[in-house]
C-alpha cells in the first residue's frame, strides 16, 4: 500500500468539529479533515451510501459550508454589482446558484444564494472559501447601504437526498411555518407546494430552521440551516422517521453523487484560473443585467477559441481516470495531449468508469474518442453530454 | 480465523504472513478502511519476478488509488483471483479472503511485528 492521505487519526487541536460530531462517532464514522474541519467521510461504506442517495434518501452533514448574511435597503444593488448572477431579480423564497468572479474572470468560489427577504440574502460558500467570500463580498459592497455578517459558525447545514426524502420530511414531527401559530398542516401545505430551488422560512421544535429544496447529489431533496445546537435533534429525527429509508453519508458518497450529476466541485472543476464558460457556466454569468458588475469586462468577449472546455468522458471496465491524469487523442506514444481529469471515478449507479475534464475544443465534441492515461496504460473514453446521470422524471 | 497478532507488517500498510518459503501478502484492515470501498483490484501474475519496495500491483477504491508494494524479493507463486472477482473482499475480510499474492521469497527484510505496527498507525 502506499501513501493514504493522512496521519492516523489523532484529533488536532486546531480542527474545528460539527455540532453533529457526537453523533457521528456514536455512529462510527471514519472521518476527513476537509477545510480545517474533521467531517465524516463515510459510515460503513461509501457505495451503500451512494446507492441509498439514489434509491431511498441519505443524511448529510454540511455543517463545514460557510453561511454568509448580507442585509440592508440596498442588499439587492450591491449583490448584483459583487456576484455574476441578477440577484435583484431573485423572488423572496427563492435560490440561485451563483458565482463569484476575479475580476479577470476567474472563479473565486461558486455559491447558492437564497434570498430570504426583501432586503436580505444568505450567501452559502464553500468552507474553504468561507473567508475570502466574506471579504470579497464586504469589500464589493462598501459603496453600497447593506452590510455583510458572517454567519458560518451559528449555522448548522444538514442535507436530506433521495427519492424518499418528501416522504421522509413530511412525515417528520415537528415541523412547523415560522411565525404565530407555528401550525403543522400550513408547513406541509407550504412544503407541497415547494419548487426545486425554493426555500421556506419554517421552525423545527420551535426553532427558526430554513428547509430549501436544494441539494447537491442529482437527486430530489432538501437542504436545512439551523442553530448548532437544533442540529442533532434533528438529525436524529429523520433517522428515526425515516428508518430504513434514511442512511447517514459522508463526504465520499457525496462526492461520487455530484460527480454522476455532472456538478462541478471548486478545486477541481471551477478555480482561479478558470472562466465560467469554460466550465459550461457561461449562462450563470448575467451579462444583460444592467450596470457593472464584477467580471463583466473579462467575460464579455467570450472565451479564447483555444482555451480548454469541460466535457463528460465514459470510458469501459473498471479502471478510473483520476484528478490531474492525462488526456491524449491518440493511443500511441506519438499521440498528442488534448487535456486533463479534473474528477474521476467508477461510477456506481452507471458501473463503469466516467470523468470530468478540461480538453482542447477540437476535441470537445460529444462522440469523440480520447484516450485517458492511467496510470501508464491508455484506456478509450468517449465525449459524452453532461451530467452523467439524470433521476427518473 | 487469521491471528493477526502472529503477522508481520510493513509501514506500508501490508501485512506478511510467511509459512516456509512463500510469503502471503495482504493489505491490513487499517488501509482497507482508509481507502473506502475497493472496487478494482489488479495484481501481477504468477510467475513475475518481484523486488521489495517495488509496486506490483494497484488497489482502487470509488475515492483513491492505493499501490501494492513488494516487500520482498522474489518470484510471484499466486495471486489471489478471487479478489480481482470481487475486490470488496479486500473490505470486508482483509486478513483473510482477501489476500492479495503470494511470493516465494529469496529472504525476508526485517518487518514490523503486531504492536510496533498498531504503534504506527495509531491504535
Amino acid at each position: 500500500m502506499t501513501d493514504l492521505g493522512t496521519a492516523p487519526e489523532a484529533r488536532q487541536a486546531h480542527q474545528r468539529l460539527s455540532p453533529l460530531d457526537a453523533v457521528h462517532r456514536a455512529a462510527g464514522a471514519s472521518f476527513t479533515d476537509f477545510a480545517g474541519w474533521q467531517m465524516p467521510v463515510r459510515y460503513a461504506s461509501d457505495l451503500a451510501e451512494h446507492h441509498a442517495v439514489r434509491q431511498h434518501a441519505g443524511l448529510f452533514d454540511l455543517s463545514h459550508m460557510g453561511e454568509i448574511v448580507v442585509v440592508g435597503p440596498e442588499a439587492s444593488e450591491a449583490l448584483d454589482y459583487a456576484l455574476a448572477g441578477k440577484l435583484s431579480a431573485v423572488a423572496i423564497g427563492q435560490a440561485k446558484y451563483t458565482l463569484l468572479l476575479a475580476r479577470d474572470g476567474g472563479v473565486i468560489d461558486d455559491l447558492v444564494v437564497y434570498r430570504t427577504g426583501d432586503d436580505r440574502y444568505l450567501v452559502v460558500a464553500n468552507a474553504a472559501n468561507r473567508e475570502v467570500v466574506a471579504d470579497e463580498l464586504r469589500d464589493r459592497t462598501s459603496p453600497f447601504d447593506a452590510d455583510v455578517f458572517d454567519e458560518s459558525d451559528d449555522v448548522a447545514l444538514i442535507a436530506l437526498q433521495g427519492p424518499d426524502a418528501l416522504a421522509v420530511l413530511q412525515e417528520t414531527e415537528g415541523f412547523g411555518l415560522q411565525g404565530p401559530g407555528n401550525d403543522r398542516d400550513d408547513f406541509l401545505a407550504a412544503l407541497d407546494a415547494l419548487k426545486y430551488y425554493r426555500a421556506i422560512a419554517a421552525e423545527y421544535q420551535g426553532e427558526p430552521v430554513l428547509v430549501a429544496r436544494t441539494g447537491y447529489t442529482g437527486e430530489d431533496g432538501f437542504e436545512f440551516y439551523l442553530a448548532p445546537d437544533r442540529a442533532p435533534a434533528l438529525w436524529e429525527a429523520f433517522r428515526e422517521t425515516g428508518g430504513s429509508r434514511v442512511v447517514p453519508c459522508g463526504l465520499a458518497s457525496r462526492d461520487t453523487l455530484r460527480l454522476e450529476a455532472g456538478m462541478p466541485l471548486y478545486g477541481q472543476e471551477l478555480g482561479r484560473d478558470i472562466r465560467p464558460d469554460q466550465a459550461g457556466l457561461g449562462r450563470v454569468v448575467a451579462l444583460s443585467k444592467e450596470g457593472d458588475f464584477v467580471g463583466r469586462a473579462a467575460t464579455e468577449g467570450g472565451r479564447p477559441a483555444d482555451a480548454p472546455v469541460l466535457v463528460g468522458l465514459a470510458a469501459q471496465g473498471r479502471r478510473a481516470a483520476r484528478h490531474g491524469y492525462e488526456v491524449f487523442d491518440g493511443e500511441g506514444a506519438d499521440a498528442a495531449k488534448v487535456g486533463v481529469v479534473t474528477s474521476g471515478a467508477l461510477s456506481p449507479t452507471l458501473g463503469h468508469p466516467i470523468a470530468m475534464a478540461f480538453v482542447d475544443p477540437a476535441h470537445a465534441e460529444p462522440g469523440t474518442t480520447l484516450y485517458l492515461d492511467v496510470r501508464g496504460t491508455r484506456i478509450e473514453a468517449s465525449v459524452v453530454a453532461l451530467p452523467f446521470y439524470r433521476r427518473p422524471a | 480465523m487469521t491471528d493477526v497478532t502472529s503477522l508481520q507488517y510493513t509501514p506500508e500498510h501490508e501485512w506478511v504472513l510467511v509459512d516456509g518459503d512463500v510469503a502471503t501478502i495482504g493489505i491490513t484492515d487499517y488501509a482497507a478502511e482508509k481507502l473506502g470501498d475497493v472496487v478494482y483490484v489488479d495484481l501481477p501474475a504468477a510467475g513475475t519476478a518481484v523486488t521489495a519496495g517495488t509496486v506490483v500491483g494497484e488497489i482502487e477504491s470509488t475515492k483513491s488509488v492505493g499501490e501494492l508494494f513488494s516487500p520482498v524479493d522474489g518470484e510471484i507463486v499466486e495471486a489471489n483471483q478471487a479478489v480481482v472477482d470481487a475486490p470488496e473482499l479486500v473490505n470486508s475480510d482483509p486478513f483473510g479472503e482477501g489476500w492479495l499474492i503470494k511470493v516465494a521469497a529469496a529472504s525476508l527484510p526485517a518487518l514490523l511485528s503486531h504492536d510496533e505496527y498498531r504503534a504506527l498507525v495509531g491504535e
